[in-house]
């Protein structure tokens, strides 16, 4: 089984500062860490290597020169292979860009049964990578997962809403985005810390030249998203309570759609 | 000179953080209380691959890292001492078959030990040889192919968890110090038991007690190191204590209460603003930061030096006393800076401040660490 999973480089802080010219994450001087739902992403899929045989997981990132340590952390966690997606010809792009340059990279890898990615990422929060990816590369994709179930040529997941849940059941390859209660990430291995800054650390540095991208859907000028302003939105209940008999109710609730023509 | 990690060194740091947080924070109070030996944090420890740090990596370690295997003690000593001592007195036994035991030895403990979780422990102090350590009475005597061990030794960290022991005993008591030969005595062994185990001040989830060898039959292969040269092994193994344990833990201590203290000096309101903003405070946060520093520094050069292969008895005596001091001093501040509550058993202070009185005292106590300094200076 080949199982690829996405993680990403964030700034160990809620508080992310944005460069108001580029609508872009300022990283400089903030400690990065992997994206946490990423982490979890990371965990299933080398569960799923420790109990099965020949399975392979390799991690693949999209971002500048430091997110090489978020890629040789998951291989110290136990990942067999990392490929680290670098080029100036990447930068600011948004997450159609970065679903475009990933779902390139996956082709490149190619015959993959399983891709994991986090649920979102907590500098973007827009849970939009994931779904995109799977877009790209036309394969199912089930969001939100918190159980997972390997059977033999499909997979069961369960995923997960604030209120209520869905079992979903799925042909591979599927992509997965998953959240923080499907497991406990493991520590990283000594061992193979020192083995993953080691020559044999099994690293690929991947350019643009490198995967079959169309540079027109790419990087900052190519990317539709423009950001003007970010916020943490409040939500609001607008909703009204008709009180009286059900007969009352019923008819001040028909008078109600009528006249907000919601009929 | 470069003060710098390395990226790999770095990437430790960072694990041994999360681990110290996430598996020896939340028990560190309770197995204190309780005495209990924290078996299960060993056996992650040893899965994760933090004792087998600084280890060949064809016994399964990560190969030849000292700073790095200081970075891992150090961590974990910020919030539990114990575990920290349990982890690094284990490493230094290890370390003790690793320097001065033969290949096949090596081939039959070092895998466990480092890898599998079976625990090493270091048999030296007897009753009435503690500082004095040429005043061991325990005896190995000839016969055939092995040798008799008798005697008792007392105070031994790890006496009751360990199941691999390495003894000092006088094989030609004439000959004093060079008549002490090292061997290797396993828990299973016949006439092999373990004593009184000991009620401590501090470190008290590391258990310390009593070995006692009756008529203990042990192979001549288990002699570590060459026959007589007992003495040199202990003194290099204690040596090398001198910093990856003790200054390792004592910087971590000194490090873990400073970090509580700035917090809640931060956080506590009295006359209208925080106490941190006295300035009778701030200068006992000013002396304990100096402090630290130093024996950071200190001790991270001493781990070089043995990293290097230089020569460091002289560097390892200055760290055990100089950083076993700032541990002691840095609690003390740290708990004063706590007032009542420092004092209270719901915050960790006082405990801290009991697990540092040990770092004065073991491996040698400071005022031989004295000693050996003015010897190696007036040389």
């Amino acid at each position: 089984m080949k199982i690829i999973v996405c993680i990403k480089q964030v700034p160990n802080t809620n508080e992310v500062r944005i460069d108001n010219d580029t609508g872009t994450l300022i990283r400089e001087g903030i400690p990065s860490i992997i994206n946490p739902d990423d982490l979890n992403a990371l965990e299933e899929a080398l569960r799923i290597k420790d109990s099965r045989n020949n399975t392979c997981v390799t991690v693949i990132s999209m971002g500048p020169s430091q997110a090489d340590t978020a890629l040789r952390e998951a291989l110290a966690m136990g990942a067999d292979e990392a490929i680290h997606l670098t080029d100036k010809a990447f930068a600011g792009s948004d997450t159609w860009s970065t679903g475009t340059i990933l779902a390139a990279a996956i082709k490149k890898i190619g015959d993959y049964d399983i891709i994991f990615c986090g649920r979102q990422a907590i500098d973007g929060d827009t849970a939009q990578v994931g779904p995109e990816i799977a877009e790209f590369l036309d394969i199912p994709q089930i969001t939100y997962v918190n159980e997972l179930k390997i059977l033999d040529k499909s997979i069961k997941a369960k995923r997960t809403f604030e209120d209520g849940y869905f079992v979903i059941e799925s042909d591979m390859p599927v992509l997965l985005t998953v959240i923080k209660e499907l497991n406990l990430p493991r520590f990283m291995d000594m061992r193979l810390i020192y083995q993953a800054y080691s020559p044999e650390a099994n690293f690929k540095v991947w350019s643009a030249e490198d995967i079959d991208v169309d540079l027109t859907q790419i990087g900052l000028k190519n990317s539709p998203t423009k950001v003007f302003k970010t916020f943490v939105p409040v939500k609001k209940f607008y909703g009204e309570q008709i009180k009286g008999t059900p007969k009352q109710v019923a008819v001040r609730c028909v008078e109600k759609i009528i006249k907000l023509n919601l009929l | 000179m470069n003060f710098e990690l390395t990226k790999k060194q770095k990437m430790v740091k960072k694990a041994a953080e999360r681990f110290a947080l996430e598996v020896c924070e939340p028990i560190a109070a309770e197995i204190d209380k309780e005495h209990r030996f924290p078996r299960k944090t060993f056996e992650s420890l040893s899965q994760y691959g933090f004792v087998s740090i600084g280890f060949p990596k064809e016994y399964g370690g990560t190969g030849e890292d000292k700073i790095a295997q200081l970075i891992v003690v150090e961590e974990i000593a910020k919030v539990c001492v114990a575990t920290s001592s349990i982890l690094s007195i284990h490493q230094s036994a290890a370390n003790c078959i690793n320097s001065f035991g033969s290949k096949e030895q090596k081939d039959k403990y070092l895998r466990k030990l480092i890898c599998e979780g079976i625990i090493a422990a270091f048999a030296l102090t007897e009753p009435d040889a503690g500082s004095d350590a040429s005043n061991i009475q325990t005896t190995a005597v000839e016969d055939g192919d092995s040798y008799i061990i008798n005697g008792t030794k007392c105070f031994i960290t790890g006496a009751g968890q360990a199941e691999v022991y390495i003894v000092l005993a006088m094989t030609e008591p004439e000959k004093k110090t060079r008549g002490i030969t090292a061997f290797i005595i396993t828990s299973e062994m016949p006439g092999f038991s373990v004593g009184k185990i000991e009620e401590k001040m501090g470190i008290c989830a590391s258990q310390t007690g009593e070995l006692i060898f009756d008529n203990v039959r042990v192979p001549k292969e288990n002699i570590v190191g060459k026959y007589n040269a007992g003495f040199k092994i202990a003194l290099t193994g204690i040596d090398y204590a001198r910093i990856l344990v003790i200054g390792a833990q004592s910087l971590g201590l000194a490090e873990g209460a400073f970090d509580l203290a700035i917090k809640y000096s931060k956080q506590r309101i009295q006359f209208g603003a925080p106490i941190s903003k006295q300035q009778g405070l701030q200068w006992y946060l000013a002396e304990m930061a100096t402090r630290i520093d130093a024996t950071k520094w200190m001790t991270y050069h001493a781990a070089q030096m043995i990293q290097n292969g230089e020569k460091f008895t002289k560097e390892a005596a200055m760290v055990k006393y100089y950083s076993s001091e700032t541990a002691r001093f840095v609690t003390e501040r740290a708990l004063q800076i706590h007032g009542g509550y420092g004092f209270m058993k719901d915050y960790p202070l006082e405990r801290m401040y009991r697990d540092a009185k040990i770092t004065e005292i073991y491996e040698g106590t400071n005022e031989i660490q004295k000693l050996v300094i003015a010897r190696a200076i007036l040389k």
